[in-house]
């Protein structure tokens, strides 16, 4: 029938179509909203954990899938990734209450959560699943419906993990439509969704192009753009140890994470001792004429070459003509001049690493700031130092919001290996032309009403603890005439499959105590292990 | 009202419908109806109403739907009405297109009218074709067109008017979800057809008691009657399914859609025929000409329509909309159970019961007063049918009966006096 239609009056690339598009996928995610957020903290962390559970299940599956259809990255850390934007993410919120409202009979005030509504995520292809987790985790942790816009380079396997999401949390009693996907994403079509009085909040991980697009769509924004992490390695530090973490750090999933390291600096008293410590860990140190081969193959007329994202250090080096031992993670690239002269300074999403000397500490921080004036203001840092002057010093010199100390940057920023908030989508703030400035969580989906009485103590605060709080839960099913007990239609999905809508909380992905305890467990093992490391 | 409304409804009466327009304005409602845009209506003096009426779903998708008003312009670029005589591109695309997607594997060809009176036309005479049978069976307070055929079928509120019912005992009438009379109407096997409307409509949405449609289709087949669903008003996903039919497990051998299949753009009736009684068309196929019916504009249109109500985002926010409609009327029923006494509904096919014989005139008034627009059931003015749009959203359902409680509460007054007792 389509194909007829597309034959006589073809209108699919109207604005009209794609309004429509938008507004269809929208109205249904607010419908399903505006359900959600009749649920409870329990009904909803049910989803929450069902969901993630799906999600930890299929983690090596995307992984491959993804390294297939991008030929970005390893799968072996992918899968990793995936996992830990999974059941680890939702045990990290788990103690975290969106939901319930919060009395502060000392202030006589109580705050009610009110979810943002439609979040709409455009999630990057260079993380491609760990960001759909990660995006959808939040939405359902804050009773909110999301649309998800893959990266076209992403797409075949974001649309299956996302479906396979959706499905697992409405089996768990989520409302139908809380979870789609765009399936077949275009600039024009993603620029409707994204100015949509419908949507509430655009959730913005990728280039600075779309970033930048999403800020001025004239909906709010949380926009996160690319980083350039510059890396201080101060004469202070554990220097094997430093050595190490970097190159654990830019290895990791081939360098495609934007918290990545981009530069390092470090002072003439360590250079030597660095160098023979990143070679020890596992780099490749290159000649000039060899960094010279490597800046011609990065760097084209037009920026990046595209080829190179999130590829092994030896398949550049092959790629380059330079001959590295077998087992190169790393190749590091000394230059002598930060600054817009020296592309080597950019952001490179490989595991290729600049390297430079500064004169003295002051010089060396003052580099450090340069960086990332470059590009990547607000996003990413790392320092290495043993004395803690060192690093406030470093701290309040470069223009960044998180700085990671002692510990892998690309790992450590994205909360893997610090205690900042695990994610995927890091905030840039006002350096980096961003609304927020932390790491991107739950927090940021929902607003708080905030019901406040007469401070006068004349006036009585009563007591809200036997308060309805209208948590309804779904709408019970209408009737529909003259079917044996008011049966509903089936509700086939884009996909093809059926789904019944599911009634009452009792959902199949729920967790008794003792399992979730156990789970508990588990996670935190597995933290453990990703601390060390090792895996 | 303003004084060029005022002049306005004087030349309405001069130059259309001097009793019709006069109507309305002792009904209370001096609708003019100026812009429309999605589910607003803006009365020509500017006041806003939501349509709930629809037409009969003829502006399911909204009034002016962007994608059907985008696809209609396209096509003028190509298309005219075409030629009825010819084999024509998009009569038989979109014929195609409902055999894809229509309630009976055996359903193939689709004849066309201008509108759904002619389509019922076409219907009926299929079915006498094929069966060599004259009596038509239909319901009483029926309700399927205007035109020569089609009237006779229902109520005699509309034939005998025009001198137009049936005097030769070919129109048999019984009643709504009575077998026993059905099955007397059909064991002379001297019936072509029978022609039901899922839910009848302009009788005020009764349901069919639960096997009533299945049994009628048995009884069909028993005795050598074709079963012709009219789907008009309870096509096009009105029920969360494509016809109203298939809801019942009903495959029918005759359908007839009209009304939302134009996109509330381009009228246009269609009849869809199953194999086995589609003779004429292989005999005889001058058999029925109509200049005006299928129209190739209104066919590209239509082809829009089906695609548009087949996606999945539209059957789940129906599903959603019935549901969420149906928990608001039920407290504004619970606030008024001595007047609002009941909903019949099958997904967004509602009507509203209320405790008075003509009960829904005022409650239509005073919606009207509240800026919504829905229409009392001509054949039961006790219900007012209620027909929110398929892709109606979430912000406006909420408002539908935020106002529909406030109209309700004043037609009860009106009715039953503000001071008795109103229990909460």
């Amino acid at each position: 029938m389509e194909p007829e239609i597309r034959t006589l009056v073809d209108i699919s690339e109207t604005q009209a179509a794609r309004r429509s598009h938008a507004d269809l996928m929208l109205e249904r995610a607010r419908w399903a909203a505006s359900i959600f957020q009749r649920f409870d903290r329990d009904r909803t962390r049910r989803i929450v954990e069902a969901v993630a559970q799906v999600a930890h299940d299929h983690a090596a599956h995307y992984a491959a899938w993804a390294v297939e259809e991008t030929g970005f990255g390893v799968v072996e850390h992918k899968t990793l990734k995936n996992e830990l934007t999974s059941v680890a993410f939702a045990a990290h919120y788990a103690d975290d209450d969106f939901v319930s409202p919060v009395v502060d009979e000392a202030r006589k005030m109580v705050r009610i959560p009110r979810p943002a509504g439609v979040v709409l995520a455009l999630t990057p292809s260079t993380n491609p699943i760990a960001t759909v987790n990660f995006k959808i985790l939040m939405a359902l942790m804050t009773r909110n419906a999301i649309v998800l816009s893959p990266h076209p380079g992403a797409r075949a396997c974001c649309v299956d993990a996302v479906h396979t999401l959706a499905r697992a949390a409405v089996e768990a009693g989520a409302p139908d439509g809380c979870i789609q996907v765009i399936e077949q994403p275009t600039i024009p079509l993603i620029e409707e969704f994204m100015a949509s009085p419908k949507t509430s909040v655009i959730l913005a991980t990728g280039g600075t192009a779309m970033v930048r697009s999403a800020y001025s769509s004239s909906n709010p924004a949380i926009g996160v753009g690319p980083g350039n992490a510059p890396v201080y390695v101060d004469p202070s530090a554990d220097i094997p140890m430093a050595a190490k973490c970097i190159v654990d750090s830019k290895s990791f999933d081939n360098s495609v994470l934007c918290t990545s390291d981009s530069v390092v600096v470090t002072l003439p008293e360590a250079d030597e001792r660095l160098r023979q410590s990143l070679r020890q860990a596992g780099a490749y140190i290159c000649d000039e004429e060899e960094v010279e081969r490597l800046r011609r193959f990065l760097f084209h007329e037009r920026g990046f070459n595209v080829a190179a994202i999130g590829r092994d250090a030896t398949w550049i080096a092959q790629e380059c003509g330079i001959r590295v031992p077998p087992k190169t993670r790393v190749l590091v690239a000394p230059f002598a001049l930060v600054g817009v002269e020296e592309r080597m300074s950019r952001e490179k999403l490989c595991p290729v690493l600049g390297y430079h000397v500064a004169k003295n500490r002051n010089q060396a921080l003052s580099e450090a700031r340069a960086i990332l004036r470059l590009t990547g203001a607000g996003h990413s840092a790392a320092v290495h130092a043993g004395d803690p002057q060192v690093v406030m010093d470093y701290a309040r010199m470069v223009e960044s919001y998180r700085i990671v100390v002692n510990a892998p940057c690309s790992q450590g920023a994205a909360g893997l290996q610090t205690h900042l908030a695990p994610a995927f989508t890091i905030g840039t703030g006002y350096f980096g032309r961003s609304s927020i400035g932390e790491n991107i969580g739950p927090q940021h989906l929902v607003h708080w009403s905030r019901v406040a009485y007469n401070s006068d103590q004349a006036v009585h605060f009563p007591d809200f603890a036997a308060v309805d709080v209208g948590f309804e839960g779904p709408l019970p099913p209408a009737p529909a005439g003259g079917l044996p007990h008011g049966g509903r239609s089936s509700t086939p999905t884009r996909a093809g499959q059926t789904g019944h809508r599911q009634h009452g909380g009792a959902a199949s992905g729920g967790l008794d105590d003792s399992a979730r305890e156990e789970l508990r467990r588990l996670i935190a093992e597995e933290i453990r292990n990703t601390l060390k490391g090792g895996r | 009202m303003s004084e060029a409304k005022q002049a306005f409804i004087e030349r309405s009466k001069s130059f259309w419908n001097p009793g019709k327009t006069q109507d309305w304005q002792d009904m209370g409602v001096d609708l003019v109806i100026d812009r429309r845009e999605g589910y607003y209506l803006y009365d020509m003096d500017g006041r806003r109403l939501i349509d709930l009426h629809l037409n009969g779903g003829t502006y399911n998708l909204g009034h002016r739907n962007p994608e059907l008003v985008e696809v209609l312009k396209g096509a003028t670029a190509r298309f005219d009405m075409g030629n009825h005589h010819f084999p024509a591109l998009a009569r038989t695309a979109l014929a195609e297109a409902l055999a894809a997607c229509a309630p009976s594997p055996t359903m193939r060809y689709t004849a066309y009218g201008s509108g759904g009176g002619e389509a019922v036309d076409i219907a009926l005479k299929t079915a006498r074709y094929a069966t060599k049978k004259r009596k038509i069976v239909s319901v009483i307070k029926a309700y399927h067109g205007h035109t020569g055929l089609a009237v006779k079928t229902g109520d005699e509120r509309f034939s005998k008017t025009f001198l137009s019912e049936d005097r030769e005992g070919e129109f048999v009438q019984v009643p709504f979800n009575d077998l026993n009379a059905m099955e007397d109407a059909l064991k002379g096997r001297d019936v072509a057809a029978v022609i039901m409307e899922t839910i009848p409509a302009t009788y005020g949405f009764p349901m069919p008691a639960e096997g009533y449609l299945p049994a009628v289709k048995k009884l069909c087949e028993r005795y050598d009657a074709l079963y012709i669903a009219d789907e008009v008003q309870t096509g096009l996903m009105r029920t969360g399914e494509m016809w109203g039919c298939m809801r019942y497990g009903i495959e029918p051998d005759i359908m007839v859609t009209a009304k939302g299949i134009g996109g509330g753009l381009y009228p246009l009736g269609c009849t869809l025929i199953s194999e086995h009684c589609a003779g004429w068309l292989h005999d005889d196929g001058f058999g029925h000409i109509s200049t005006g019916g299928g129209a190739e504009l209104g066919c590209v249109v239509a082809m829009k329509v089906l695609e548009m109500v087949q996606r999945p985002e539209v059957r789940h926010t129906v599903n959603l909309i019935a549901d969420f409609m149906r928990a608001g009327l039920e407290d504004i029923m619970a606030e008024y159970p001595d007047f609002f006494l009941g909903i019949r509904q099958h997904g967004l096919v509602m009507g509203l019961e209320f405790n008075h014989e003509q009960g829904a005139k005022p409650v239509m008034k005073h919606l009207y007063r509240n800026g919504v627009w829905a229409i009392f059931s001509t054949l039961d003015p006790r219900v007012l049918q209620f027909k929110p749009g398929l892709l109606l959203n979430q912000a406006d359902c909420e408002e539908v009966l935020r106002r529909v409680e406030i109209g309700i509460g004043l037609a009860r007054d009106e009715l039953m006096g503000a001071g008795s007792r109103r229990m909460m």
